[in-house]
């Protein structure tokens, strides 16, 4: 037999038998689609997570960062004292190092005067902490006092905030002390925080009036071009004091990662949910496969009996797995799309369909369906093709 | 004349130790090629075991079975797959795939065949069910046959790969008298035409008069 036919022959009973029960088709295209989606939707929710806990230390815009060692993310830092920070200046290779300021504060939405918390930025306009092009650009506007940008992609509850400046109104409180909005930028909310506003240092410390300058949350060192991040992370290691991390920024965007996926009981909660959702869909495919099969054993034992090798009907069951997994994903994959764009409307939390997601959750189906169907034969080879009759 | 197949003390028992049942004791039969041999007898006498024996589908242990030259008796899965290859076997039931059509059906039993290509293939079965009286039937499924159209398109997939033997197990069980013996009938001419030889099972008595040969089996033992 030719190679060619080697397969077109089982592929093509595998899709006959298919077609033929159009019902049972449908019914076993949904089981698979269903599968598909939990899977899919559990890992949207879960790289949405990881993705906008870390939107705040990805636009961080520096080589070396200092933290208490004590600060588990960003979001609930423990305050260290600012001549720590500065003590790196010592080190030739270190350009600058600027002290930043965090903490979560109730905003007042403009329009209804309802209160919400969110988180303030503040640092000095002229050190671009953050990459944020919209800041960069205010950076002269916001060293005016009582200055500060709003997030706009914070949470509708905080108020229109676009429609809210263009008409004029600008004026809000903070933690009850009253300043104006004076532009928007995006940054992203997270799970810790519904919103974001950024300021200057010196308008922070009039937000949060018990707070003092000497007292910082993080401290961010630029180095000169050309030096070695990891060797002046190494020096300044051993000249600080014991109770400040030093991260590279890659350190940064991950030790902010982690604590989501570990520490936080939330990143415990979307692991069990998407196994849980790998198992049940498993389930699902398993419960078709070993069906079709089933119901088409007494077939393969009249071809059995025709001279019909084992390994063909091995052929069949990969052929029919192959064509549920793609009749299944397909609407499958579509219908998540449909969903991601829902979630992110609903959560205002980035839900990218990435390739990797793709081709993860398609390899999932088809290894499912495949092992499935494996599982399945067994059946059939245990059965000898005269008692068939 | 040419021995198709041969069987020389044969015995088969289902189960072991005190459950031991045995179906076949030292069963002897010579079927030359050619021959049309009608095997009868009461329900539970062994025929269907025999049968299966002969078409490579049930391992013997004891005794000689040599069917187109290749002993049965102990064989390995590869020879027996080869026997089934070189066998028509028509069903009680008709066991057609009933998500083909068929001409689909018929086919199924050339695909095994190298060399063919689709075409041929298709040409090959429509032929042979027009030879069974079915040339307006092609493009059916089972479920929109009669009992007896069904039956003659399993006698045609049996046929069509042109197979040195032929083995029938109660083919009119599900039939009425006349497409009964209409099934036979063609069977029977076909199988002359093309020098097969039959080894049908059966305890119906309206298709004795098809054989050459009628041997009777009761409680295992060749009378």
């Amino acid at each position: 037999m030719n190679p060619y036919n080697y397969f077109y022959f089982p592929g093509r009973l595998a899709w006959r038998q298919l077609v033929f029960d159009k019902t049972k088709l449908f019914a076993a295209i949904c089981g698979v689609l269903f599968a598909c989606v939990l899977v899919f939707m559990q890992l949207g929710f879960k790289d949405s997570l990881y993705n906008s806990a870390a939107s705040a230390p990805l636009k961080m815009n520096g080589d070396l960062f200092l933290m208490h060692k004590q600060t588990e993310a960003m979001w609930r830092p423990t305050r260290f004292n600012r001549s720590e920070l500065m003590r790196t200046l010592g080190h030739p290779d270190v350009d600058s190092a600027y002290p930043m300021y965090l903490s979560l504060a109730q905003f007042k939405n403009i329009e209804t005067q309802t209160k919400r918390t969110l988180m303030v930025y503040g640092y000095d306009p002229d050190a671009d902490l953050l990459a944020v092009e919209a800041i960069i650009e205010k950076r002269t506007e916001l060293r005016l006092k009582d200055t500060a940008l709003f997030d706009e992609s914070s949470r509708p509850e905080f108020g229109p905030m676009r429609a809210l400046l263009d008409a004029g109104k600008n004026s809000t409180e903070i933690n009850d002390y009253k300043l104006k909005i004076i532009g928007l930028f995006r940054l992203g909310v997270s799970f810790a925080a519904d919103g974001n506003v950024m300021t200057s240092d010196q308008n922070f410390l009039r937000i949060f009036a018990d707070r003092r300058a000497d007292q910082i949350d993080i401290g961010v060192i630029k180095i000169r071009p050309g030096s070695n991040v990891k060797k002046v992370q190494a020096d300044l290691k051993t000249r600080l004091n014991e109770f400040v991390n030093i991260f590279t920024y890659d350190e940064l965007v991950q030790y902010e990662k982690s604590y989501w996926e570990n520490t936080a009981p939330i990143g415990f909660i979307f692991g069990f949910g998407t196994i849980m959702g790998l198992v049940v869909g498993m389930v699902i495919v398993y419960q078709i496969l070993f069906t079709d099969i089933t119901n088409h054993l007494n077939e393969f034992a009249t071809l059995k009996a025709m001279g019909y090798k084992h390994g063909y009907f091995i052929r069949v069951v990969f052929a029919s797995a192959f064509f549920l997994a793609i009749l299944g994903f397909l609407p499958g994959f579509l219908m998540s799309l449909g969903l991601y764009r829902l979630a992110e409307s609903q959560t205002f939390m980035p839900m990218p369909m990435t390739p990797h997601k793709v081709f993860t959750v398609f390899l999932f189906i088809l290894s499912m369906c495949a092992s499935a169907g494996l599982l399945a034969m067994r059946k059939l080879k245990a059965a000898s093709p005269a008692d068939m009759f | 004349m040419d021995k198709m197949i041969e069987v020389n003390d044969l015995s088969f028992s289902f189960g072991s130790g005190e459950l031991k049942n045995t179906v076949l004791k030292d069963v002897d039969l010579t079927i030359h090629a050619g021959e049309i041999v009608i095997m009868t007898g009461p329900s539970g006498s062994g025929k269907t075991t025999f049968l299966t024996i002969i078409g490579a589908l049930r391992q013997a242990t004891e005794g000689n079975v040599c069917v187109i030259g290749q002993q049965l008796v102990n064989s390995s899965e590869h020879a027996k797959v080869t026997i089934r290859q070189q066998i028509g076997y028509i069903f009680q039931q008709h066991n057609l795939l009933k998500s083909l059509t068929a001409i689909q059906n018929v086919a199924m039993a050339l695909e095994m065949h190298p060399g063919l290509t689709e075409a041929q293939r298709l040409q090959r079965s429509a032929d042979m069910l027009c030879s069974v009286g079915l040339d307006d039937r092609l493009y059916y499924k089972p479920d929109q046959l009669s009992g007896g159209q069904r039956q003659r398109v399993s006698i045609a997939r049996a046929l069509v790969g042109k197979p040195k033997i032929v083995l029938a197990d109660e083919p009119t069980a599900s039939l009425d008298k006349h497409s009964g013996q209409d099934a036979v009938g063609v069977l029977k001419k076909l199988a002359k035409e093309a020098g097969t030889t039959i080894l049908l099972v059966t305890h119906d008595y309206r298709i004795l008069d098809i054989a050459d040969r009628i041997v009777e089996l009761e409680d295992g033992i060749i009378k």
